[in-house]
């Protein structure tokens, strides 16, 4: 595809697009080696949720002021009607008033910003990115940039052993230190002596399996997206480079109009599902056995 | 090296293939159920609307991880740079 040895090739193109801005804690850049690395954070990743963060929580800010007893604004409509459909879920999951009080806003928190977060995929995949090419060396950062948090594996494990951290508490606070710990113990078998290791290792092989897949599951939808988004974006590149039929520049237009409109109810469709399993796995940890 | 390859390829192909078949039955099932339940009871259509979306998202993703599992190695294979480094000269 590099007719001219120019541009680069495909798989360098991917692999390029697919590496982190990554720093270490004394803010040097550098590439991650090892599948599980904690000396070295994703900067791109930790910048791009943290301002999406706050957006969110500006933008609720501000539909909270406007709002009026009288005729709802149409924002102030959106955000009510937001509010209403995490609020009867949350109802029909945690019977507990007072531990609503915390989870419910919780989890209307997650639901926007992982929906903000996942509607990077819907710009342009190599807009932001271009930008950096000429920005980035320019300011010293290396010329790196993913613009999507959640196609971050660490961004969505955080989350989702935030989560697990929240269940805990929870377990402790409902049930107490022996309470759970006689659960914990005794809970899907029975309470023979005999069976306490494997109930043990039931529960904790319970927990680790609900926060990574809970953690993996929006992370593999978002990275497939913008991993399918980068290969649309391969044929346009294509036909820019070779000059040679029109076909490519087609293909590239309606393979990304088709992605985008399915990619629309994915990044929704995520978005409510993390909200949803929060609240089940906290409403899980409010059980008696 | 080539036979390597040649096996990488086909395992996309595999991990893309198997995890459709998985994936559409899945929701076949679903989906036929849905539509049989709202038949025998249109009242509970909205309800049910909304948890068969959520059920579509959990079956999806699973295939849709594997989707981007065959890509990766389609496209920028991880272990490539290993196996250059170390084939015999």
């Amino acid at each position: 595809m590099a007719a001219e040895g120019s541009g680069p090739s495909s798989s360098e193109y991917i692999t390029h697009h697919l590496q982190h801005l990554q720093k270490d804690f004394s803010f040097n850049s550098v590439k991650q080696k090892d599948i599980v690395d904690f000396s070295l954070f994703n900067f791109d990743s930790l910048v791009f949720s943290t301002l999406l963060g706050i957006l969110a929580v500006f933008l609720l800010w501000r539909g909270a002021r406007a709002a009026t007893s009288g005729v709802p604004g149409r924002w102030q409509a959106a955000v009510e009607m937001l509010f209403e459909l995490v609020d009867n879920q949350a109802k029909s999951v945690i019977r507990n008033e007072a531990s609503r009080r915390f989870v419910g806003p919780l989890a209307l928190v997650a639901f926007i910003w992982i929906f903000l977060m996942n509607f990077m995929d819907m710009v342009p995949v190599d807009f932001l990115p271009q930008i950096w090419h000429t920005a980035g060396p320019a300011l010293g950062f290396s010329d790196y940039l993913r613009v999507v948090p959640t196609a971050d594996l660490s961004t969505t494990l955080g989350m989702s052993t935030f989560v697990l951290l929240v269940c805990l508490y929870y377990n402790v606070k409902i049930k107490g230190l022996g309470g759970w710990g006689h659960e914990l113990i005794s809970a899907p078998f029975g309470s023979h002596p005999v069976l306490w290791p494997f109930n043990f290792l039931m529960q904790i092989i319970e927990f680790v399996a609900k926060t990574v897949s809970h953690g993996m599951r929006l992370f593999g939808n978002m990275f497939a997206g913008e991993l399918v988004f980068m290969l649309i974006a391969l044929m346009g590149g294509a036909w820019a480079l070779s000059a040679t039929g029109m076909s490519m520049a087609m293909g590239h237009v309606i393979a990304g109009s088709i992605w985008t409109l399915f990619h629309v109810l994915v990044i929704v469709l995520q978005a409510f599902i993390f909200m949803m399993l929060t609240l089940i796995y906290i409403g899980q940890a409010h059980d008696q056995h | 090296m080539n036979d390597i390859l040649g096996l990488v390829a086909l395992a996309c192909g595999i991990i893309v293939g198997l995890g459709a078949i998985g994936a559409s039955i899945g929701i076949a099932l679903m989906g036929g159920k849905f539509l049989e339940a709202s038949a025998r009871q249109p009242e509970l259509m909205n309800e049910l609307q909304t948890k068969m979306f959520i059920l579509a998202g959990l079956i999806d993703a699973a295939f849709l991880i594997g989707v981007a599992i065959a890509l990766l190695f389609a496209f920028a294979n991880p272990f490539a740079a290993t196996l250059l480094a170390n084939l015999p000269k």
